[in-house]
Formats: structure tokens, C-alpha cells, sequence
């Protein structure tokens, strides 16, 4: 638990399990509910925080937006290790070594 | 300018009962009796109303939630119905069975009420022998039950000192988070005013704490930090502003835009036991009162911020000016700032009063010696 914020290409990243991602239908937005406070990602971090899933690694991640949006992959990699970096400092997301 | 968005998060106040006697206490100076407290039924009901009105988050609070049987019940309803769950506590009722059961019934998150980093102060602060103990206990519990952990460090002249080692306590019983939060003066912190409101240089070596600890503690441990708004130069944005995100329910049921609003007189409060609680929140009296920004007075409705901070606190206002509609003396902009200035100075720059602890009929709570070098921890009179 409380892992710190080293973050790279092997890391993986989940959500603590008092973070819920969830879809607010009244609003029709998605939503991280947090104690006493919630997220509103943006597109983009939400393609990202979607498959913070526990299971694959930033490189995996990474390599599955590049595919999708046709981008360079080490403009990804940045984008993708600073949103992780970030949201586990706000607690949000917790990185695990494989 | 009055339409109101639905609401994000719902304060259940499921009771004003608590063993603990805070002089800070959020709760009103006439405590509710157990007696006039809604039942599980109209809990679930008013739970099943704000979700469907889009409210995202519930916040078991009181007094102490955990005095009420059916709290599991009340977290599994809110469960079933999508509402994020998070229980404020000041954690001494609580055994592993219980948090067990409450784990087992969804609850999302704790938030645990610690009044100092060791035994002899928080025992006394919290007026409650064997308090401070058996909250180290139960953080252990509940981090051992695979729930997530806030300590709630409410922070004051009294208690100062001792900063550094309660952010130590936090990560020692290894919370993810913690709340250190100066004592807001409204109710029963507004009674204690005096014996709770810290220096300037007192607040300026805290947020220098807290700012340092949140550098050194990233990814380890969350900081959220509440100033004492007396030495601001803005007001806080109140509730992130008055009936626009968060409503205050009641033991008995009234619906409050904040848990002090009933503080300010001429206000007329409803009750989910006569209307639902979307037209309460839509076209109450008190929610409609100091929605937006239509009732502002000058500087506030002429300010580029006024729809940042809101206006600040009406209960503010109204304590310190009598006036709930005008502009935060916290603001400088106030033509009644100097006076909350003054107060502040006047007041801290003083020998702290003895407490006066929370109870039914603030007139007959006990008081105890303030801090001083011959102060007994536990030692009350009257």
C-alpha cells in the first residue's frame, strides 16, 4: 500500500481501492469519486485512466493509445507516465513493479 | 441567477449523540435528542431521493454514526444505489467485528477523528479517558480490514505543538490521507473562540509544517489543509458555495444548505419527513436565501471573484456582524474585516479560557482548567 511515485515503462498502474471510476449518468460524465472530493478526467485521461486496470504496464498502455490515435510513441509515453505520476501523488493511482 | 444544479454530496447527520465532548464540536449548541432521530426507513428513502436527484457522495457523520445499529444497513442502501460511502468517526465504539460488518455492508472509506498526537492531550481535548488509545487501535483495524484510512486532525492553539508528530501518526498507522484542519468558529468553536484560535506566527509555522510534510510525503500520503479564515485575505469558498453542491441532513430530518446554517435566524428549514428532498432543495427558503449571487451586497456582487468564493460564509457574517447577508468579514474587502483582525490578535495574544465542552444544554457543560503547566488531563469541574 502507499507505494511511491517512481513511474516507468514496466510499472503498472491501478486504482486504490477507495478511488471509483464511475459514470454519472445525471451529468453524463464520468467521474472519480474520492472522499470529500471527485476528479472530472478529461478525454484524454480518461482513454488513459480506463486501462489502469492492474493488469498492464505503462508500456502496454502506452502502446495501445499509440495504436489507436496514431501518435509518435515516446509523445504518448510522456503524456502517459506525467497522468500517472499525477494522479498517484492526488492518490488516485498506486504503481506496482511487475 | 436562482436555478438550482443538483447537488454532489449529502452530509448525514444521523445523529447528535457522541461519548466525545470537543469544544470545537460542528454540531449545533441544542444538541437533537435520540428520541426525534429518523429511522432506518426514512434514512433509506432520503438516500434513495438524492440519488436519483444526482448526488454522487454520502457522508455518515453526527455526532457519532456509529452509535445508530443500523449504520450497516444504511451504507449497504447506498451501496445498492451506486452513492459513494464515507464514514466520519471518532472511532471509539468501533471493534474489528463491527468494522468488519461495515467493510462487508461496502462502507468506501473511513475518516478517523484524531484531537492531538498523543494520549494526554487528546483525551483531555476530546473530553473522553481512553479515547486517544483506543483510536490507535481501531486505525489499526480498520487498515487491517483492507479499508481506506483519512485521519481527521482538527488543529488549534491547544494542540499546535504537536503537528509534526500527528502527520508521523498519520503515516505510522498508514493512512492514505490526512485532514489537518484549524478549527472553523461557528457553534461550539465560536463559544471556545478564545481558547482555540491560534497566533499568526502559530498558523504560519503550521502551514510551513504542512506545506513541507506534502513535499517530502508524495505518493505516500494525501494532505488537505483548512486555514483558520480570521488571518485570510478572501474568504473560502463556503460549501464551494451556498445550495449549490452539498446539503446537510439532519438527526430529525431537516434539510441545512451547511451544518451551521441553523445559526443564522429567519431562515425556515424543511424536513424530509413533509417534502421531498428535491423541492427542498430547489425551492426551500433556506436554500433559496443566498443561492447564486442575487443577494449579494457590494464589494461582493461587483467582484470578479464573486463567483470563486461565493461570497464566503453567511454563518461568518452573521457571527461576527450580525448580518448573515453581508459581505465575509474574512474578506479584506469587508468594511468589518479590521474587526475579525482584532478579534483574532486580541484573542490568541490572551491566556486561553478553560474549554467549555460540548453537551446537552451548552449552559450546563462542564468546563475543565485550560492548558497550563499544572493542568490535570481528565480533571473536570463545573
Amino acid at each position: 500500500m502507499n507505494a511511491g511515485v517512481a513511474i516507468d515503462e514496466g510499472s503498472v498502474p491501478r486504482f486504490q481501492p477507495h478511488m471509483k471510476l464511475r459514470f454519472d449518468k445525471k451529468r453524463e460524465r464520468w467521474t472519480i469519486l474520492a472522499p470529500e472530493r471527485l476528479f472530472l478526467p478529461d478525454e484524454i485521461a480518461l482513454e488513459i485512466l480506463r486501462r489502469c486496470d492492474g493488469v498492464a504496464t505503462i508500456g502496454a498502455i502506452v502502446d495501445a493509445l499509440a495504436g489507436k490515435f496514431d501518435a509518435p510513441r515516446d509523445v504518448i509515453m510522456d503524456d502517459v507516465k506525467k497522468l500517472v505520476q499525477d494522479f498517484a501523488e492526488k492518490g488516485v493511482l498506486y504503481t506496482k513493479e511487475r | 441567477m436562482n436555478a438550482a444544479a443538483p447537488p454532489l454530496a449529502l452530509l448525514a447527520e444521523l445523529t447528535h449523540r457522541c461519548p466525545l465532548r470537543c469544544p470545537y464540536c460542528s454540531n449545533p449548541l441544542e444538541l437533537e435528542r435520540a428520541s426525534g432521530e429518523l429511522d432506518t426507513d426514512a434514512w433509506v428513502r432520503v438516500f434513495g431521493e438524492a440519488a436519483d436527484m444526482g448526488v454522487l457522495q454520502v457522508h455518515f457523520s453526527g455526532g457519532e454514526p456509529t452509535v445508530r445499529k443500523d449504520l450497516e444497513r444504511l451504507v449497504a442502501a447506498c451501496g445498492a444505489l451506486g452513492l459513494y460511502t464515507n464514514l466520519i468517526t471518532s472511532g471509539v465504539l468501533l471493534d474489528e467485528g463491527r468494522i468488519a460488518a461495515l467493510a462487508g455492508a461496502g462502507l468506501e472509506h473511513v475518516q478517523l477523528s484524531f484531537q492531538d498526537s498523543e494520549e494526554a492531550g487528546g483525551d483531555r481535548i476530546g473530553g473522553y479517558k481512553g479515547g486517544h488509545a483506543k483510536k490507535v487501535e481501531v486505525a489499526r483495524l480498520v487498515r487491517k480490514a483492507g479499508l481506506a484510512l483519512t485521519l481527521n486532525m482538527v488543529v488549534h492553539r491547544q494542540n499546535l505543538h504537536n503537528l509534526p508528530a500527528m502527520i508521523e501518526l498519520a503515516v505510522g498507522l498508514d493512512a492514505h490521507r490526512v485532514e489537518i484542519a484549524h478549527v472553523q468558529y461557528y457553534g461550539w468553536g465560536l463559544k471556545n473562540r478564545a481558547a482555540l484560535i491560534p497566533t499568526r506566527a502559530q498558523l504560519d509555522e503550521a502551514t510551513a509544517v504542512v506545506e513541507a510534510a506534502r513535499q517530502r510525503l508524495k505518493g505516500v500520503l494525501v494532505f488537505d489543509y483548512v486555514v483558520p479564515d480570521y488571518y485570510a485575505r478572501r474568504p473560502k469558498s463556503c460549501m464551494g458555495g451556498w445550495g449549490r453542491n452539498f446539503l446537510n441532513v439532519m438527526p430529525s430530518g431537516r434539510v441545512l444548505p451547511c451544518h451551521a446554517a441553523e445559526t443564522i435566524p429567519g431562515l425556515r428549514f424543511d424536513s424530509v419527513s413533509d417534502r421531498p428532498l428535491q423541492q427542498i432543495w430547489e425551492t426551500s427558503d433556506a436554500f433559496q436565501r443566498f443561492r447564486g449571487t442575487g443577494w449579494m451586497p457590494e464589494p461582493c456582487r461587483s467582484c470578479d471573484r464573486r463567483e470563486i468564493d461565493w461570497g464566503g460564509c453567511r454563518c461568518q457574517a452573521f457571527a461576527i456582524t450580525g448580518d448573515a447577508a453581508r459581505t465575509d468579514p474574512a474578506c479584506e474587502l469587508s468594511s468589518d474585516h479590521q474587526r475579525i483582525v482584532e478579534l483574532a490578535q486580541t484573542e490568541s495574544d490572551r491566556a486561553p479560557p478553560a474549554f467549555v465542552y460540548r453537551g446537552l444544554g451548552a449552559g450546563a457543560a462542564r468546563t475543565e482548567p485550560a492548558l497550563s503547566e499544572d493542568a490535570v488531563p481528565g480533571a473536570g469541574r463545573s
